[in-house]
């Protein structure tokens, strides 16, 4: 039993919110586990919705010449899909993982910035509302006498210049209605979540380390979310200034990407990928971090080569910079930059190698328990493996310039992103479920979704590669049916409904587990980092008491110690440890102030979709709220402190306000 | 709030939300950078129409830097009051900080009008285009830099002034301030000078 202090009294304009439990509890919170949570329900509804968006694009290819989108449809579909599984679903997920379990793995009690880190949360929610209300509000016209012209339904009417937005195509006259203006500004409010978010997690992982935990003892999981930052925090603002262009074109008659005018469509390309590029080590190293954790527990071993899969994160994460050309190996760069930007493709390629490496040293040889976060660590190896070998060929440029555009791509990134980034993810999700929930989710139904899901996986993306390399384009909404391209076509198809199914089972799983899966303890993984010292679920406070760390994978060391030949023995005494850890984590000693729920990153970040509508439609008095919101948010939360002043604890127990948990 | 301050942090030795401000100027780098590659990258391109060497008025804009750069001086004086727990002097300089601030967007405004009454505006070509976002994106930061200078100011007006360690700090705000003068110096240099 703990006591947590009530606020003694409220001194803002607004009382400061207080619920502990419902709605208003939710939305107020600067908790970083619940904004946690809240990041990956949110992030797998977009990712749900993402998924439909790839079904009708799978429905429409099944068969050659279809009809069941329109083409207009169609470029709507593929661009949402891009834009959502990139933005809203992956960026997002990961940020789940970052929120939950940044403190935890580093024995901090939150956050450098609570309050701002439910900003990100919030700008996030806001950004993505945004963006999908082009379906409710947006209008995508047809160029004229454009062979789109014929229809434009409410499904179409949606941004439709890819998730790129390539110039001059996603310009005002090829591209005419506000649904690009909801892309560009949906992308710029997203942006803002993230650089906010960036801020926020640099400062803690520099700043919020317990006792002990140099950065070299840090869990590999921290180390790739400290690379994902500084990649969010340097790569964000060239997209944004990028993206202010594309507005004032639309909006404002410059014409910054527009040859009539005198600018250049290419620098677009050149600031998209600039950002583009690290954007894909945003995506894929958080799951590096997540398999790095979930190998050495489940084969019993020491990570292999922790110093060098540190400085290959850190290698990638630099290197990624200066690989932005290779994707415009079909636009107007000269020789000399093709082949300086095939190279640094090759060379990004060799930190990528050494992480590969490093992870098969750490299973072999281990004694290696096959449950479904292993399986899907495992997974992702063999994929991302596919994946990373498909993308060193774009490295060679003839070869590159026939693959632009076709299947080929599709297929590559898909294993990279997909059975990279997502596999890690799912991985993830399985492996902290009994942290995150105090139970287990149920392992038949897990190892059902893994099977499903690889073989869905491989049916669907593996025929892509010879149907790109027979030449099926991408972002074309029919093929013709003497292209002989049908057949494969429709098995992509199936995987894509497998991997449907296989999501459904991934739910059933989760719903059924968080009710009536069995009572977790709190190490049920015997696991290595300090996470798992302290209760399942975690409690609010995190830590009863600040840890100090001596080791890497310091829990480990706690439990085992070696023999003469190296072997890790269980010590004397450790399940009295792990008695006395929980007792501890349960039962606080002081009295713990936490920081206290606050409304106006809610405000704040709903004030920016106003402004965002305000540009579109030239709004005074839509301008007018986002602002207000903004400034009544800013003003708020200036003058509001971290935490509400406390009654002192010595009249507190007869009080009768504290609040007790469990 | 001194119980929050037991948990062990800050083994970088510098405030956190002094870092996380230094890692938000990080960004700001990148968000100029940008704008200022682009800038140079169509200042060497032929493009129709007016030029902004046919409209500007160097004194003018130089006079003006040194209204902007004077302001960076009265922050540290603000700074230094501070320090030193003189409340009255504190106000003062900030004051003098966000009235400079002030005069120099009047400046950029009266430039602004002057240029487009002379034919060069905001979509006359691509030069006007960026020089016109380029030079806004840095007056919106020195008018958010004012608006929190008087906010700052507004503070200081209570019973117990302001604190360098409390609430929205002023060394933030004059780490801000200072960094927003030195992007225009450069501004001032690539656009106008060179």
């Amino acid at each position: 039993m703990t006591k947590i202090i009530e606020p003694k009294k409220q001194r803002n304009i607004f009382s400061r919110p207080s619920s502990e439990e419902g709605v208003w509890s939710w939305i107020t919170t600067v908790d970083h586990k619940r904004i946690g949570i809240m990041y990956g329900y949110a992030a797998f509804f977009f990712l749900l919705v993402g998924g439909l968006e790839a079904l009708l694009l799978r429905i429409q290819l099944s068969q050659p010449d279809n009809n069941f989108l329109s083409a207009a449809e169609y470029n709507a579909m593929f661009t949402m899909h891009g834009t959502t599984m990139i933005f809203l679903a992956i960026m997002p997920i990961s940020a789940a993982f970052f929120n939950y379990l940044l403190p935890l793995q580093i024995g901090a009690r939150d956050v450098a910035f609570p309050r701002l880190n439910a900003l990100s949360f919030w700008i996030f929610i806001a950004g993505g509302l945004f963006l999908y209300s082009t379906f409710l509000f947006g209008t995508a016209g047809a160029p004229e006498g454009g062979y789109l012209a014929e229809e434009v339904s409410r499904l179409a009417s949606a941004p439709n210049g890819g998730w790129f937005g390539y110039q001059p195509n996603a310009g005002l006259k090829y591209s005419p209605g506000t649904a690009m203006d909801y892309w560009a500004i949906g992308l710029q409010i997203l942006g803002i979540a993230s650089l906010v978010s960036a801020f926020n997690f640099i400062t803690t992982i520099l700043n919020m380390r317990t006792k002990g935990m140099r950065l070299m003892r840090m869990p590999v999981f921290t180390w790739m979310t400290f690379a994902v930052s500084f990649l969010l925090a340097f790569s964000l603002p060239i997209i944004a200034i990028a993206l202010f262009f594309v507005t004032f074109d639309r909006q404002f008659g410059t014409t910054f990407f527009l040859t009539e005018g005198g600018g250049d469509p290419v620098l677009w390309q050149h600031l998209f990928w600039l950002f583009g590029h690290p954007e894909v080590y945003i995506l894929i190293l958080p799951a590096f971090g997540i398999v790095s954790e979930v190998l050495p527990t489940f084969s019993r071993k020491p990570l292999f080569g922790y110093p060098a899969i540190v400085f290959a994160g850190f290698g990638i994460a630099f290197i990624g910079f200066g690989v932005w050309a290779h994707h415009m190996f079909a636009s107007a760069i000269s020789p000399v930059a093709q082949a300086g930007f095939g190279l640094s493709t090759m060379i990004i390629a060799v930190p990528t190698g050494v992480k590969i490496f490093n992870w098969l040293g750490t299973i072999w040889g281990g004694r290696l328990t096959l449950n479904t976060p292993m399986l899907f660590a495992l997974g992702f190896i063999g994929m991302f493996v596919i994946g990373g070998l498909s993308g060193v060929t774009h490295s060679v440029v003839p070869a590159d310039t026939q693959q632009t555009d076709t299947y080929y791509i599709v297929a590559h990134f898909h294993y990279v992103l997909f059975g990279g980034a997502l596999f890690g993810i799912f991985s993830g999700l399985y492996f902290w479920f009994p942290k995150v929930w105090g139970r287990m989710y149920n392992e038949t139904m897990g190892k059902i979704h893994f099977w499903l899901m690889i073989i869905g996986f491989n049916l669907t993306f593996g025929p892509m590669h010879w149907l790109g390399l027979q030449g099926q384009v991408r972002r074309t909404w029919v093929y013709a049916e003497e292209t002989n391209l049908g057949f494969w076509n429709l098995i992509v198809t199936i995987g894509a409904f497998i991997l449907a199914i296989a999501t459904l089972v991934f739910m059933a799983n989760w719903i059924y587990s968080r009710r009536k899966g069995e009572v977790a303890p709190f190490d049920p993984w015997d696991a290595r980092t300090i996470e798992w010292s302290i209760p399942s679920p975690t409690p609010v406070w995190n830590f009863s008491n600040a840890p100090e760390v001596k080791s890497l994978d310091d829990f480990w060391h706690q439990k085992y110690g070696e023999d003469e030949d190296g072997r890790a023995v269980r010590r004397e005494g450790t399940d009295e440890l792990l008695l006395q850890l929980e007792e501890e984590g349960l039962n606080p000693k002081e009295e713990i102030h936490l920081p206290s729920p606050s409304y106006f990153p809610v405000v704040m970040a709903f004030g920016l979709p106003f402004l965002g509508y305000a540009i579109i439609y030239k709004s005074i008095p839509l301008a007018l709220i986002g602002v207000i919101m903004l400034l009544i948010g800013g003003f708020g939360w200036g003058t509001e402190p971290l935490e509400e002043e406390f009654e002192s604890s010595e009249e507190e127990p007869e009080s009768g306000e504290s609040k007790n948990y469990e | 709030m001194s119980d929050a301050h037991a948990y062990p942090h800050e083994p970088t030795g510098v405030e956190t939300r002094k870092l996380g401000f230094w890692v938000f100027l990080s960004t700001e780098i990148l968000f100029f950078g940008t704008l200022i590659t682009t800038f140079l990258i169509f200042k060497g391109r032929d493009f129709p129409g007016i030029k902004l060497t046919d409209v500007y008025d160097i004194p003018f804009t130089s006079v003006s830097s040194f209204v902007l750069l004077m302001s960076s001086l009265t922050m540290v004086l603000a700074h230094n009051a501070l320090e030193t727990n003189d409340q009255e002097k504190t106000r003062v300089w900030l004051l003098a900080t966000a009235m400079l601030g002030a005069v120099f967007l009047a400046g950029q405004i009266y430039e602004f009008t002057e240029f487009y009454h002379k034919g060069f505006e905001l979509s006359t070509n691509i030069f006007s285009s960026t020089f016109y976002v380029l030079t806004g994106f840095h007056g919106l930061h020195v008018f958010i830099g004012v608006v929190l200078l008087l906010a700052l100011w507004g503070i200081g007006q209570r019973q117990k002034g302001l604190s360098l360690n409390e609430g929205m700090n002023l060394e933030f705000i004059a780490l801000y301030w200072h960094f927003v003068d030195i992007v225009w110096i450069v501004l001032f240099t690539v656009v106008y000078l060179i």
